[in-house]
């Protein structure tokens, strides 16, 4: 609620002289940080350049020349990756609340469910990325008659990476749902609603709001990993990376498509923290601590 | 005599090898609000959650208007959806504005309009003081708001019967009283109420109907003139007499 005092109040000289002490520590802070961020930046950089193998290093992996040649087909390649990043997200989300939601399910009749969601995710998570990406990638087209139309690389590389990464969000979803305070059932169950909905609008969105750091950790995780469909053989930024360097004999185009992965990446990151802040902010009381 | 709302016969509950209600039972008609006291441990929350079915007894009948409700062919979420719960804590949902845990119910189940149902829940939270509340988030809310905010969801989609399980017991003293002047003021429309409670002076000033219970058998019952001003049975006595000094 906003101030509801009849005649706006002339805060005190006491509170006056917090807030000018206030100002002038935050001013500080931020001098201190910039400074402190140049000299650190300036040391690094001069180091860098006085290493006996900069001249060396500088042309075979930051050659501007190189960067520029590469940049359109790395950039397509990019885009399938983000392509793919867009179907493993969602199905990632389908696959893994459906896989915590039958971990959580009670009673004896849906013991066979439980038990193979639970050996699902054990297998998937153990299984290195890689093996789940050849198994599928070579393994699935080995089970097709010899007349029938082969599947895309890419449509098996994000099923690879739906299989893996769904193992790692559901534990961190069902952990969210674990953490709902059982009354929040209870009471969602008193009102009349169903099985169902008391797990959709009660338990899931609070579920969600409690693992959001930790599920957008494993997304970051994810837009890095898309990159390793390349080596199925789909033309991916790496993959295209991996053609541009053997054009140039340079390294350079690892270097634009790492460029272009980290982009992605941080808008995902400033999300998260707009996100989780933002959702503290309303539904928390606000406090110094 | 007017119309039962709620019988209980015969109603047993064990949780293992404990034997939590050993044949409980109970009549209550409409417009009667109905404490249960007793101590802690006595079964009152059992008995209640049973009454809601978010407890299955093991033998005995629950009868919602002559409608055996303990029948499991009878489907559950229809028969508490007749029935409004308070509990002690952890009511109303967080993550939901105080707004949507009012309506969630009458949206949700009873499949009400967005409009209507707001509509109606504005009018509750107005006269309980809470209308300029509505779009907060429940944190944003003291205990007693909070509470009273729990009731009227409760009651949001007029229920037949309304538990209410020591709601005041988690609360600071000076918000019981706002929580318990909204339960006088439902008892003085009409609603049926059981709830259980260890405010004595509040069950004997609201309660038509006073039951006590002891390891899970109704000990005593009457009208709380007699119960509190001449209790017939020792363990009655000996309990009020720890209660009160
Ligand atoms: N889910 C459960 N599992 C096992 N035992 C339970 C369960 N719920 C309640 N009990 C036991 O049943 C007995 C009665 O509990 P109940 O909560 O009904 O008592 P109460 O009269 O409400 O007590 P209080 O006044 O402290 O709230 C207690 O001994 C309790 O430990
Ligand atoms: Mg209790």
């Amino acid at each position: 609620m906003t101030s509801t005092d009849e005649t706006a109040r002339q805060p005190s000289s006491i509170e006056l002289g917090r807030r000018a002490f206030r100002r002038r520590q935050t001013i500080r802070s931020v001098a201190i940080s910039a400074a402190s961020t140049v000299v650190l930046a300036v040391v690094l950089w001069a180091t860098i350049i006085n290493t006996p193998g900069w001249a060396r290093v500088q042309q075979t992996f930051f050659d501007p020349e190189v960067f520029w040649a590469a940049l359109p087909r790395v950039w397509d390649g990019f885009l399938l990756n983000l392509r793919v990043l867009g179907f493993a997200v969602a199905g990632v989300l389908v696959l893994s609340v459906i896989l915590a939601i039958v971990r959580t399910l009670r009673g004896p009749i849906f013991f066979p469910l439980r038990f193979l969601a639970s050996a699902y995710t054990d297998l998937f998570r153990g299984l290195p990325l890689i093996i789940v990406l050849y198994l599928v990638g070579y393994g699935v087209p080995g089970l097709q008659g010899p007349g029938e139309a082969r599947i895309p690389a890419v449509v098996l590389g994000t099923v690879a990476l739906i299989l893996t990464y769904s193992a790692y969000v559901s534990e961190v979803f069902r952990a969210g749902i674990e953490a709902v305070h059982p009354s929040q059932r209870l009471a969602a169950r008193s009102l009349g609603l169903s099985h169902g909905k008391t797990l959709r609008l009660i338990v899931l969105p609070q579920a969600v709001r409690k693992v959001t750091p930790a599920l957008m950790n494993d997304f970051i995780a994810l837009t890095k990993d898309v990159g390793l469909i390349s080596v199925l053989g789909a033309v991916d930024a790496v993959r295209a990376a991996q053609i541009e360097t053997a054009k140039f004999f340079n390294f350079t185009p690892y270097v634009v498509a790492g460029l272009l992965f980290v982009i992605l990446s941080i808008p995902i990151i400033r999300l998260t923290d707009w996100y989780t802040a933002r959702l503290r902010d309303r539904e928390q009381i606000g406090g110094i601590v | 005599m007017s119309e039962v709302v709620l019988q209980l016969q015969g109603i047993h509950k064990s949780f293992g090898d404990r034997e939590v209600l050993r044949g409980i039972d109970l009549t209550v008609r409409t417009h009667e609000v109905v404490a249960l006291i007793g101590a802690s441990g006595s079964g009152k929350s059992t008995l209640l959650r049973t009454i809601n079915l978010l407890e299955r007894i093991d033998d005995g009948q629950i009868l919602l208007r002559g409608q055996d409700i303990s029948d499991p062919r009878v489907p559950a979420d229809a028969v508490r959806a007749r029935i409004g719960v308070v509990f002690q804590h952890y009511n109303l949902f967080p993550h939901l504005s105080v707004l949507d845990n009012v309506t969630l119910a009458a949206r949700h189940v009873f499949r009400e309009s967005r409009q209507d149902a707001e509509a109606r829940g504005i009018d509750l939270l107005g006269r309980i003081g809470l209308a300029e509340h509505a779009r907060s988030f429940p944190d944003r809310l003291s205990g007693g708001q909070q509470q009273r905010a729990a009731i009227v969801r409760a009651i949001a989609t007029n229920p037949e019967l309304l538990l209410l399980d020591e709601i005041t017991s988690a609360l600071d003293p000076e918000l019981v009283g706002e929580v318990l002047d909204l339960v006088r003021e439902l008892k003085a429309e009409g609603t049926t109420i059981v709830m259980a409670t260890h405010e004595m002076a509040f069950a004997r000033d609201v309660a038509d109907h006073v039951v006590f219970l002891d390891q899970g058998l109704i000990a005593e019952q009457g009208p709380p003139e007699q119960l509190f001003g001449a209790p017939r049975e020792p363990r009655t006595r000996e309990f009020l007499s720890r209660f009160l000094s």
